[in-house]
């Protein structure tokens, strides 16, 4: 029998998440470098794109279904995975460092007595072993681990792995299999979305403001160019710390460690925690009206002036290009 | 009731970062180390807890002695006993969680209160091995804290939005920005806990599950351009987004 990797999707409101298609992509990576064969688990009561499954990686899917599994349940899901996995005597487990990947990761390890590579950046076979890349440090450096132990599980950080479409659709391998009665001792009652608000972790793009913004009643500039973009509004510690934006959009070491395609810093100087957090964003534009702050050494693009006369012009020319 | 809280010590998160000869660590001279700043919200839930329902707090931390000028200062913020797990190996998050668990078993403590992740190795990831060691529930990165009887309810940090979820004591928190806001040590507070004594105990040597090979530095950026100091610059800027970035 072949090795197996098994993958852990993630389903929210019954659509399988971009995320875990990056990890399907390197699922079918390591499964052509190892010649292993790829098993994706799904739990939840119904999947709506299971079919898109197979657009990125050649394995059969098995979905776990049950009405109360629909939201997560850490000791019902572990107990999943960690079954299957066990079962299929798999030797991988991979699975997107997401909230709830980071939540269930360390759960699944201990269940398979596995050892557990927490954010990945990059996972490849080196000189016969498995080298994972993960930072440390809110990302200030990098460290390179492999796994001794006979199961691995890996959870890799969201946006960094691009999602590959394979070049012909792999032949849908569906399976469902009915939960009784699931562990629910452990378990997500509901879910309080924050309204029409896209979260920095997912976005595409940010736009993000600082102390130059002088105080929450300015960072409707922020918003209307986040609107124009469709980005995201994220912030700096300091005015996190001040009570103008909700902790919960703070990049940053103490916030969130982002990795968006492009990360817009207004009005803010770029304290080491702050630069820690976004520095891995694909393109970096940093608007300051100090051209000596540290923003502008990780900036791709700068603009060393007043973000109350600039970020008008630039929301307006981002309508006109987007019209 | 006694209520454990494990806290690290761990650089101030200032610290310029280099790496140390052996290439495994990050070169502790001139670092000034601090309770882990998620620490501090665990530390401050716990207390809270004790105040509302009695019972003691107990702080466990695993280290080398350096880690003692951070349990005082878990003591200074009202805990009344402290544990140092003594080791002089750099552990993995396994034999850590594995240190913790042993000691909160002969504690006897059902709830345990830590930070959502130390903000050295950032793997987020003891708490929940931790319970899985023990058997306890636990509830990650928590932005509310309820109990009442043996019944525990917690809003957990999700993308866009909270999720509120049940459970059950024994149980793991761990605490994530947001949750309290946690108190100063008191004058009181730091001279009682210069006279308080640290139980040390040793821990086990254990073959690691996860091998560190080494430390390094990311490739530094290549410096960016600076397009102007006004918004004439604003044309060029969303050319180049639109045209040699192609993000916009």
């Amino acid at each position: 029998m072949e090795k197996k990797i098994v993958v852990i999707l993630e389903q929210r409101d019954g659509k399988i998440k971009k995320s875990s298609f990056e990890t399907l992509t390197v699922a079918q990576h390591l499964a052509l470098t190892l010649g292993m064969t790829v098993d994706a688990i799904v739990i939840g009561d119904r999947i709506e794109n299971a079919s898109e499954v197979f657009s990125f990686c050649n394995c059969q899917l098995i979905h776990f279904s049950h009405a109360d599994l629909q939201l997560y349940s850490s000791s019902a899901y572990k107990k999943i995975v960690v079954e299957y996995a066990s079962q299929q005597e798999c030797e991988i487990v991979l699975l997107s460092n997401t909230s709830l990947g980071k939540d269930l990761a360390p759960r699944v390890a201990v269940g398979l007595k596995a050892g557990l590579v927490s954010d990945c950046i990059s996972l490849e076979q080196k000189e016969n072993q498995l080298l994972a890349i993960r930072p440390v440090y809110a990302g200030k450096a990098l460290q390179e681990v492999t796994l001794n132990s006979e199961v691995k599980v890996y959870s890799l950080r969201p946006n960094v792995f691009k999602a590959v479409q394979l070049g012909t659709k792999a032949i849908e391998k569906n399976s469902s299999v009915a939960v009784l009665d699931p562990d629910l001792s452990n378990r997500v009652k509901e879910v309080i979305r924050s309204e029409g608000k896209l979260d920095v972790l997912e976005a595409d793009i940010i736009v993000s403001g600082g102390r130059g913004v002088k105080g929450p009643e300015h960072f409707n500039l922020i918003e209307s160019l986040a609107e124009q973009l469709g980005a995201a509004v994220g912030a700096s510690r300091a005015v996190v710390d001040a009570g103008w934006r909700p902790h919960e959009d703070q990049v940053g070491q103490t916030g969130k460690t982002v990795s968006p395609s492009l990360y817009i810093a207004c009005g803010i100087s770029g304290a080491i925690q702050h630069l820690a957090g976004m520095s891995s964003s694909k393109y970096i534009v940093a608007i300051n009206k100090d051209k000596d702050a540290p923003i502008f050494t990780v900036a791709d693009y700068g603009i060393a002036g007043d973000l109350f006369e600039i970020l008008p012009v630039l929301t307006e020319e981002i309508k006109k290009l987007k019209s | 009731m006694k209520i454990a809280v494990c806290v690290s010590h761990v650089p101030d998160t200032a610290t310029r970062v280099k790496i140390a000869s052996d290439q495994k660590s990050i070169d502790p001279s001139g670092v000034s180390f601090i309770l882990n700043p998620y620490d501090e919200y665990a530390v401050e839930e716990a207390l809270k807890t004790k105040e509302k329902f009695g019972g003691e707090v107990v702080a466990l931390s695993v280290g080398s002695d350096k880690v003692k000028e951070t349990i005082r200062k878990s003591l200074a913020m009202g805990v009344d006993e402290a544990i140092h797990l003594k080791t002089d190996e750099a552990l993995d998050s396994f034999a850590v969680a594995q240190a913790l668990a042993d000691e909160i078993k002969l504690l006897g403590s059902e709830l345990v209160f830590m930070g959502k992740q130390s903000v050295d190795y950032d793997n987020g990831i003891i708490g929940q091995i931790v319970a899985e060691l023990l058997g306890f529930n636990s509830i990650s990165v928590c932005v509310t804290f309820q109990l009442e009887g043996d019944k525990v309810t917690a809003e957990r940090e999700i993308e866009g939005g909270k999720e509120v979820v049940e459970t059950s004591l024994p149980c793991v928190i761990t605490a994530q920005k947001g949750l309290n806001e946690p108190r100063y040590a008191s004058l009181k507070g730091i001279m009682t806990a210069k006279k308080k004594v640290i139980q040390e105990k040793p821990v086990g040597s254990k073959s690691a599950l996860v091998e560190n090979i080494q430390l390094r530095m990311p490739t530094p950026k290549n410096p960016g351009r600076i397009l102007g100091t006004d918004s004439s610059a604003v044309p060029e800027l969303v050319k180049l987004l639109h045209e040699e970035a192609k993000v916009i």
